[in-house]
This record gives C-alpha cells, sequence and structure tokens, in this order.
C-alpha cells in the first residue's frame, strides 16, 4: 500500500541526504519525494510517498524520527487531504496535431506554456491520477521530455501538520 | 571577545568537561594542535586514527562518559570510520572531530580531501560540517547532548582548516534547542500498568537485559527486579556485567554461544521481559522460534528498536532505569517458584564446562584471570573465539567491566580499547584479551601504552588459527582451513621492542604466575598463552537456528 508521509525538518545542509540515504540503507521504497520550504524559512517540508505495509511504515516513521533534523512526521494516508502533482510535458506537434493537443489540454485544464517550432510544452496540476490520464493522452503524439515534480499534500479542514516558530507542534 | 575556531573549540571542549582527546595530527589540524598545545585538555597520541577512535570508546564505555577522538583530513578521517561504526553499532557516546580541506576546496578532490561526513552519514547518531566558527560553540554543545542522551551513540564535527583559523566572536551557547530531538524518558502509564499485569499472570518469566542497562546505569533496578520477581537474567554480549554473574538468578550470557540453560529458559519462559536489548540475531536465532510461548515486553529508549525485529506484546519505550523504578513500585513480590527449580536442575544438568586436553586450554585462562583479579577486573577483547570464552567463563559482576566489540565485531578493538579504558579509570586493572589475529589489527598502540605508562596487561590466547572462522571452517566446510591459519611473529619479542615486558606460558603451571606478574607490574604487559590450536567455542547454535538445538 501507499502512504503519503508529511515530513517537517529542519533546513539544514545535508538533510535531503539523510532522508534519502536512510530509505535506501534500510530498503524502503520511495515512490515519490518532494521537498521544498515551508512559511518558515528554517523548516522545509518533504511530502514523502512510500510503499509499504503497517510495519514498514512504522519501521520509516520510528528510523525518520531519530534523525535529528527530522521535527515531525505525519502519515497522512488516511485522513482526508488534497494533494497535488506538477507535470511539464514537452510533446511533437505538427500543423495537423496542434488542435488536438490544445483539445486535450482544454479538457484537462492545463496550460501550454511554451510553443516550439514542432513542439508544445504544456504544464498540468492535479492528483496523480489526473497527471497519469493526461500522460496517457499525450502519448500518441510523441513525448520528447516530461517531468513531475512528485506529490505535495496537505491535510484537508482545520488540522495542520505543521509547527510553530519555537519548533513547537502546532495543536 | 575574538576568538579563533580552534580556540573555541577548545574552549567548547573544556566547557564539556572533556578531560581527555585520542588524537592524531595533520595538515588542517595545525590551528588545532596549537591550541591544544598550551590547553589543560590531556591529549594521547595513538600510533594510528582507528586506536584513537576505538580508545575514546573504550575510554566512554569505561567511565560512561563522552569519548572524544580527533583525525586530520582524509586518511586521518577515513581512518576513524570503523572506530565511528563500531560506537553506532554498540550506541557508545563519541565525540569525533575531524579536521577538513578549506571550505573554498570542498568537493574539488582536493588534496587529503574525504567526504566524511557522507561517508558516515550511516553510522553517525548525527554530524555537522562546520562553516562558520561562530556556530562552533552550539555545535560542540549539541554534539556532546545528542552523544550522550537517549539512546547514545557518535557524532561528528567535520572542521574546515578555515574555519578553525578564522576569528569569530565566542558567546556561551545557550540552552540546546533541538526541535526535532526530543528522546522519551519515561514510560506510558498505561504500557507500565500492562507490563504489571502481565508479569502477574506470568509463570516462567525470563528477563532479557541487554547494553541498555548499562547505558542507564540501571544494574541495580535490574537486581531489584529480578529479585522481587524471582525471575533469572539472561544477558546478550553487551548486557555482561549489568547483572552480577554469580548471582543465583544469573543464566549467563544467551544466543549463538551463550549458556545452554539460558537458551532453554527463553524456549520455555511465557513472559520475556527485554531491557534496553534490540533483538540481535545473533541472540535470537531463528526468530520463528525465538521465545515461541512467550509474551514480549519490550522496555527500550528507542522506539525504533521495539518491533524491529520481533512482534512485541506490550512495547514501553522510555528510560530503563525510570521504567524499571516505577514497575519495581507496583510489583507483588514472589516467594518461590517451581520455574527457578526447574532452571537450577537445568544448571546442574547443562553447566558451562570444558574437556581436559594435553594442551593449555584457552577456557582455563579465562577463569584463572578471573580467580587472580578477583572478578575486579575491566576486561576489553578483541572478537573471536577468545571474546567468546572471556564473556562465558569471566563472570562479570559489575556494569562497565566488559568492553567489547559487540554490534560491530571489530577485531583490533581491545588493546586501543584497553588503553582508553585504562586512562579513563587510572586505578583500575585492565586486562585485554585478545587472540592472535586480532592483536595485530592494532599491535602498534603498545607503543601508546608504554609512553603514557599505561599498565595495561594483553592476555593473547594464541591457537596459531583465526579460531573463529576456523571453528566454522571445522564446522561447516568439512575441515577446509582456508587461509585461517596464522604464522605469528614472535609475541615476546615484539613486546619488548615496544619497551613492554613479554611473556610466554605453554603449560599449565605457568598461567597463574604469569597473571600474577602482569598484575604486580606497573608496565604493560602482554602475555603469549600458547593454548590448544582446535579449541572449539560451544555450546553453538549454528547460525539462523533454533536457540534450543545447540551443538557441544
Ligand atoms: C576487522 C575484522 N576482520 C575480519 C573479521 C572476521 N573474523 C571474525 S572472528 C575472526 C578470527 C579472529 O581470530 P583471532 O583474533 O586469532 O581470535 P580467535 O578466534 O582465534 O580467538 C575473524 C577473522 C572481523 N570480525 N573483524
Amino acid at each position: 500500500m501507499l502512504h503519503t508521509l508529511a515530513v517537517l525538518v529542519e533546513n539544514n545542509p545535508g538533510v535531503l541526504a539523510r532522508v534519502a540515504g536512510l530509505f535506501s540503507r534500510r530498503g524502503f521504497n520511495i515512490d515519490s519525494l518532494a521537498v521544498g520550504r515551508t512559511d518558515n524559512s528554517a523548516i522545509s517540508r518533504m511530502t514523502i510517498v512510500v510503499e509499504g505495509d503497517d510495519l514498514i511504515l512504522e519501521q520509516v516513521t520510528k528510523q525518520l524520527h531519530k534523525l535529528i533534523d527530522v521535527i515531525k512526521i505525519s502519515d497522512i494516508t488516511k485522513d482526508e487531504y488534497v494533494d497535488r502533482e506538477l507535470v511539464l510535458i514537452k510533446v511533437n506537434a505538427d500543423a495537423a496535431t496542434r488542435g488536438e493537443i490544445m483539445q486535450i489540454v482544454d479538457i484537462f485544464r492545463a496550460h501550454i506554456v511554451d510553443i516550439g517550432h514542432k513542439t508544445l510544452t504544456i504544464e498540468a496540476t492535479g492528483d496523480e491520477g489526473k497527471i497519469n490520464a493526461i500522460e496517457q493522452a499525450l502519448r500518441p503524439f510523441g513525448i520528447r521530455e516530461l517531468a513531475r515534480t512528485g506529490k505535495i499534500a496537505m491535510l484537508r479542514g482545520f488540522k495542520a501538520s505543521s509547527v510553530n516558530n519555537n519548533g513547537k507542534e502546532d495543536v | 571577545m575574538q576568538l579563533s575556531g580552534a580556540e573555541i573549540l577548545v574552549k567548547s571542549l573544556e566547557a564539556e568537561g572533556v578531560e581527555v582527546i585520542f588524537g592524531y595530527p595533520g595538515g588542517v589540524l595545525l590551528p588545532i594542535y596549537d591550541v591544544l598545545y598550551d590547553s589543560g585538555i590531556r591529549h594521547i597520541l595513538t600510533r594510528h586514527e582507528q586506536g584513537a577512535a576505538h580508545a575514546a570508546d573504550g575510554y566512554a564505555r569505561a567511565t560512561g562518559r563522552a569519548g572524544v577522538c580527533l583525525a586530520t583530513s582524509g586518511p586521518g578521517a577515513t581512518n576513524l570510520v570503523t572506530g565511528i561504526a563500531n560506537a553506532y553499532m554498540d550506541s557508545v557516546p563519541l565525540v569525533a572531530l575531524t579536521g577538513q580541506v578549506p571550505s573554498s576546496l570542498l568537493g574539488r578532490d582536493s588534496f587529503q580531501e574525504a567526504d566524511i561526513t557522507g561517508i558516515t552519514l550511516p553510522i553517525t547518531k548525527h554530524s555537522y560540517l562546520v562553516g562558520d566558527p561562530a556556530e562552533l560553540a552550539r555545535i560542540v554543545k549539541e554534539a556532546f547532548y545528542i552523544a550522550t542522551t537517549g539512546r547514545p551513540g557518535p557524532v561528528l564535527i567535520d572542521l574546515p582548516r578555515d574555519v578553525s583559523g578564522a576569528k569569530a566572536d565566542y558567546k556561551e551557547p545557550s540552552e540546546v534547542n533541538l526541535p526535532g530531538y526530543r528522546p522519551v524518558l519515561d514510560g506510558d502509564e498505561r504500557q507500565i500498568g500492562e507490563t504489571t499485569r502481565a508479569i502477574a499472570q506470568s509463570h516462567r518469566p525470563v528477563i532479557y537485559a541487554g547494553g541498555g542497562v548499562i547505558t542507564a546505569g540501571a544494574h541495580e533496578e535490574l537486581r531489584q527486579l529480578a529479585e522481587l520477581l524471582l525471575a533469572p537474567v539472561a544477558t546478550t554480549l553487551m548486557g555482561l556485567g549489568g547483572f552480577p554473574g554469580n548471582h543465583p538468578l544469573s543464566l549467563g550470557m544467551l544466543g549463538m554461544h551463550g549458556t545452554k540453560y539460558a537458551n532453554y529458559a527463553v524456549c520455555e519462559c511465557d513472559l520475556l521481559i527485554a531491557v534496553g536489548a534490540r533483538f540481535d540475531d545473533r541472540v535470537t536465532g531463528d526468530l520463528g522460534c525465538f521465545a515461541p510461548m512467550a509474551k514480549i515486553i519490550h522496555i527500550d529508549i528507542d522506539p525504533a528498536e521495539i518491533g524491529k525485529n520481533v512482534r512485541v506484546d506490550i512495547p514501553v519505550r522510555g528510560d530503563v532505569k525510570r521504567v524499571l523504578t516505577r514497575l519495581i513500585a507496583c510489583l507483588e513480590p514472589v516467594i518461590a517458584s517451581a520455574w527457578q527449580e526447574k532452571i537450577d536442575n537445568w544448571k546442574k544438568e547443562y553447566p558451562l564446562a570444558y574437556g581436559e586436553g594435553n594442551g593449555l586450554k584457552p577456557q582455563f585462562i579465562i577463569e584463572e584471570i578471573y580467580r587472580l583479579t578477583g572478578g575486579e577486573a575491566i576486561i576489553a577483547t578483541d572478537v573471536g573465539q577468545h571474546q567468546m570464552w572471556a564473556a562465558q567463563y569471566y563472570r562479570f559482576e559489575k556494569p562497565r567491566t566488559f568492553i567489547s566489540s559487540g554490534g560491530l565485531g571489530a577485531m583490533g578493538y581491545g588493546m586501543p580499547a584497553a588503553i582508553g579504558a585504562q586512562i579513563g579509570c587510572p586505578d583500575a586493572l585492565v586486562f585485554d584479551i585478545a587472540g592472535d589475529g586480532s592483536i595485530q589489527m592494532n599491535i602498534q598502540e603498545l607503543t601508546t601504552a608504554v609512553n603514557y605508562g599505561l599498565p595495561i596487561n594483553v592476555a593473547i590466547l594464541n591457537n596459531g588459527f583465526l579460531g573463529m572462522v576456523r571453528q566454522w571452517q571445522e564446522l561447516f566446510y568439512n575441515r577446509r582451513y582456508s587461509q585461517t591459519e596464522l604464522k605469528n611473529p614472535d609475541f615476546v619479542k615484539l613486546a619488548e621492542a615496544y619497551g613492554a615486558e613479554g611473556i610466554r606460558v605453554t603449560e599449565k603451571a605457568e598461567v597463574a604466575p604469569a597473571i600474577e606478574r602482569a598484575i604486580k607490574s606497573d608496565k604493560p604487559v602482554l602475555i603469549d598463552f600458547v593454548v590448544e590450536r582446535e579449541e572449539n567455542v560451544f555450546p553453538m547454535v549454528p547460525p539462523g537456528g533454533s536457540l534450543n538445538k545447540m551443538l557441544g
């Protein structure tokens, strides 16, 4: 089963290597990992999608907690949450196919962000299902390049997985 | 106050109460060594950085305080790696300081550059690459805090040459504030309640005690718990000394080379109380048959250890000493138990024993060292058969008296660790029990012992083999002794060349006088005990086997 973890870490040099190293060393499988800073510039947030049963997840969480730079881990899989991923796709496009591609872009409420001589570059955001679907839809035209950010996620409603400025957990 | 990075480092070490550093200089360390020249901190110059790391580790195990080692960039730093891994595996508080090339040269494969924070990532509790001397005081304070609290472990501080040289304002660091590091110390009330109920329902409890008991200083509480419940105590290799080896409730060591009665007791118990132990494969054997009838309670400060290898019925996370103290307060004493009788019968039926032969028996030498030191010595060991015999036949009474590389099993650990222990406990009688293979991995440290007038005693159980490997070849590879026979130097002459005293013992009658002479001598003494060549360590649970199926 895939689990989505929201992990808050101190924004120290090497923190990504520590987290990534831990996963490979202990044989945990990362499905995707996205990192960026939070509203507090000293704290970064990692969204890690990890494959495993409850026992593996328990170990992943406990081992992550042992890293000094890791402040908080929330497994939000079982809660209501919003998740998004962004993809950039450069797809072959000539006069004959351009129209059809633009229709697909419309259907997915995606955007064209660059037009080249023989290509279009498309940006789409959405949950994993939508991103997979647009990739599928564009594949027949010939995808020249594709970049996905990996998923980021946030709990719905008032609940939050964050920390306040003192590094204490919000309640 | 403006100070150089090197001055801030040394000042911060002094503030942490560091009395000794084990180290070895090099180019990028010049500013630091220059400050150490006038410092009150004692510096012990080893002959290899691995020796420095192991000595700092031995110092830490013997005293309970953090050990500190120092090495230069590149090869100096990489020479520390085995020592750091060793401290990591056995949860030893170690602060490793390394020099690094100047920040401007980092990442360019500069002369003597090695990415030591990267290399040691999986074997440190935490590490720092210092970017600014102004941060150094805080970093040193954090490093000692992290190394010594919670589940202890090694912390590495990598110091680029320019950081030690540059000046910065020195301010005493404020309290440590690490939002991501808050060890849980008190066990959960509910879990402790469940534990007391499980104990009350049990008829055949066994306490399985690991190194965590010693780390937490909980040996007294462990004894009280055992006596209250009349529960027998089996310790791991790391736990030796955490429970008195001569106590009627002691089962000695369990696991691969544990006593038969310890392993039988674990197989038949209905409640296993694991205290500061981690269910290592050398202890459990086949997990499928480990304590098959037992409810398992696991008390440990590291939550990640709970449920890692075995299913646990009652997890209790917290400091072992605090948890045991509260547990003892809730428990009713047990008056007598049939279980105790059963165990006493096993002890009578299957005592630890070895046969008599023509040659000198290694087990006999350990027994004699035990007898002549009154069980009062600090015993460091290397890794192999001699280590197991030391664990089996020296009945450790007190915590911090058995100093051995458990998790990593690093040959070459013994002598430098004995040196560190002797520095930390100058009045203690220190023995290193070594193999003829292992001793040669850090024999150069005999110079260190001689230079500093450390009266350590090295007992080599010289069987002319890499004995433990030979034993496996005998048992599992049809006696094909591939690359395990050793052609050794003359250890007595070698000792003398180093300025130590050397004694060779080949006869039973010479054993006691040699040990006595070593004990009396105020010089390092090396005794070359020429022992029976193909003696085996028994009992033995074949690797991956079930604990109740022992050879020997
Ligand atoms: C650094 C290192 N290399 C290799 C080993 C594998 N090993 C384990 S025990 C052993 C034999 C040790 O021989 P010796 O020191 O003579 O001790 P004995 O077993 O004969 O008592 C070896 C090679 C090890 N534990 N550590």
